[in-house]
């Protein structure tokens, strides 16, 4: 598919967590045009988000984008406990990777 | 230096950094402090860490990383006579790591030959409380926790309850001699809150405040430590006190998104801060007016809780793989591996204990997400993880996991002398009790400040 990847048009592009049984996702553009265009894709929706991270739908509680800051905002469940057994990522801050190679038409 | 009425004047908050214990620069903070504010506010908790400080009892930094910064400011508070709150004491905000702060400010003023006046707010709650509060239908879970039951009450080993902001309005107003207000787990920005209640300003704009600055100067670019803010009762500004940072408004707006679920709609004790029609405001290049922010009473107010059990003892190993063909077969390899090391040990296969591989270079960040999980690589980390009821049972396990991993043969063998580089001697290592945060739970109250008993001390 022809068009640009998200790592390439974001200035942040983060995860963490949001306490201890959620993930969240940030993804802050610093041009009006370049968040605009990301939001005008629709690339960047439930169900997009629940197959990228390959949740049901149900696990995705927010995705959404937030003008004020020109930012998109996912949340999904943890899938995992955080900090306890067989924790891979305990502050959740690598957990982003799925959404740098996104494509943006 | 606090009348309780300011309607028409400005209150200004200085909050010294994000986190109490990660370093407070003290020429920023001195020029916060030429800066006469009311009141000096830092946060010194998070479940961020994990369910260990809870758990264990362990605090987020060290006890001389904690003396350092009371020090400095205790000396600078006391030089201007500004009250210092520090919330969420130790990390965790248990009466044990409560009592402890307090420990080190009377050591603190003790060495000066000062007095100082210590108004404390505790905040752990009793079992009996928690399982009245489920019989009767008060508690519901947060932030996509499992629901609480009777077992996981028992097996918790201590709970605290988030205070919100009128516990520390209470403790402001009642006790106005007090220098050092020190508490338990609180809600981040409810001391700011707490501060500003009953004031003349809209409490949208106190609430959006104090979750700025809880942080310190992280809302400001690159992210800082001191922050000032100025509130008035139509708007508030935020100025970090490097004067190399800047706040601009999107970096702001933007705060708000950090490790909450949304950025415009914050639920906590008493209510929801809708920031849907907040605006930002350059001053200047460097400061932000923030105004329009909005605050929505909940029906009944609840507080946050939050428990951790200790599920078992953690026995590791870790080494490397760099044989070509090994690599090549590394998950049936694996799986065989895991195989062998059950049928020696049986609490395994039975559900008891638990063995975990972490493959680093291959998928030991991501797990199944992992895109590129079938590239075989030129070298691998293996984390061996084992949990058991005991230490002994773990580190039995631990051992037999790591000698199978070690000498296992595979397919296609040609290096027979060993598969596994072991760089830690002993090779296996006990890393002692796991925790998991067993409630994380909102308690419906009926008084805000029932459960926060206010002590006074004097130094």
């Amino acid at each position: 598919m022809p068009g640009d990847r998200l790592m390439d048009l974001a200035r942040v592009l983060r995860s963490k967590n949001s306490g201890p049984f959620e993930i969240t996702f940030d993804v802050i553009f610093d041009d009006d045009a370049v968040y605009e265009r990301v939001k005008g894709s629709q690339a960047l929706h439930t169900a997009r988000m629940a197959e990228l991270f390959g949740v049901p739908v149900d696990d995705v509680i927010v995705c959404m984008f937030f003008d004020p800051a020109r930012a998109f905002k996912l949340t999904l469940k943890r899938g995992w406990a955080q900090g306890s057994v067989g924790e891979r990522d305990t502050f959740g801050a690598q957990q982003h990777a799925p959404l740098l190679e996104l494509m943006i038409p | 230096m606090s009348p309780l009425d300011l309607a028409g004047e400005e209150l200004r908050i200085l909050t010294p950094c994000g986190m109490f214990g990660y370093g407070i620069p003290v020429e920023h903070f001195k020029r916060g402090m030429g800066r006469d504010p009311h009141i000096v506010i830092v946060d010194s908790g998070s479940t961020d860490p994990g369910p260990y400080q809870l758990g264990l009892g362990h605090t987020l930094v060290s006890r001389s990383a904690y003396m350092r910064e009371l020090a400095l400011l205790m000396d600078g508070c006391a030089e201007k006579g500004t009250r210092l709150v520090i919330s969420s004491a130790g990390g965790a905000g248990t009466d044990a790591q409560l009592d402890d702060m307090i420990g080190m400010i009377r050591e603190i003023a003790r060495a000066r030959g000062r007095r100082a006046r210590i108004a404390a707010i505790r905040s752990s709650v009793a079992k009996d409380v928690v399982r009245e509060g489920l019989r009767r239908g008060r508690v519901s879970s947060c932030g996509s926790a499992p629901e609480l039951t009777e077992t996981d009450i028992d097996e918790t080993v201590d709970i605290v309850a988030q205070m919100g902001a009128e516990p520390f309005a209470r403790a402001l107003n009642e006790h106005p001699d007090a220098d050092i207000i020190v508490t338990g787990r609180a809600y981040d920005p409810a001391p700011h809150a707490g501060f500003c209640m009953g004031r003349g300003i809209d409490p949208g704009l106190y609430w959006h405040m104090g979750k700025i600055i809880e942080c310190g100067a992280a809302c400001a670019e690159p992210k800082g430590r001191n922050i000032l803010a100025t509130i008035r009762p139509g708007s508030f500004d935020v100025e970090p006190m490097n004067p190399a940072e800047r706040c601009t408004p999107t970096s702001v707006a933007a705060h708000t998104l950090y490790e909450k679920t949304r950025p415009d709609l914050l639920s906590g004790p008493g209510g929801t801060i809708d920031l849907r029609g907040a605006r930002y405001e350059a001053l200047d290049d460097r400061r932000v007016r923030v105004s329009g922010s909005a605050f929505i009473p909940s029906q009944g107010y609840t507080v946050k809780l939050e428990g951790a059990a200790i599920v078992g003892y953690r026995t590791i190993f870790i080494g490397g793989i760099r044989d070509p063909i090994l690599l090549g077969q590394l998950d049936g390899f694996l799986a065989e591996a895991r195989r062998r090391t059950e049928v020696l040990h049986p609490e395994l296969a039975r559900g008891e204990a638990t063995l975990h591989y972490h493959c680093y270079g291959r998928d030991a960040v991501m797990g199944a997400l992992e895109p590129l999980r079938d590239r075989v690589p030129h070298e691998i980390g293996l984390l061996g993880e084992i949990t058991a009821p005991t230490q002994e049972m773990a580190n039995a396990i631990a051992g037999a996991a790591r000698v199978v991993v070690l000498h296992m043969p595979y397919p296609g063998q040609i290096c027979t002398a060993g598969n596994f580089a072991i760089p830690l001697n002993p090779p296996e290592n006990p890393i002692g009790p796991v925790c998991r945060f067993s409630i994380y739970h909102l308690l419906e109250v009926e008084d805000p400040t029932a459960l926060f008993p206010i002590e006074t001390i004097e130094v």
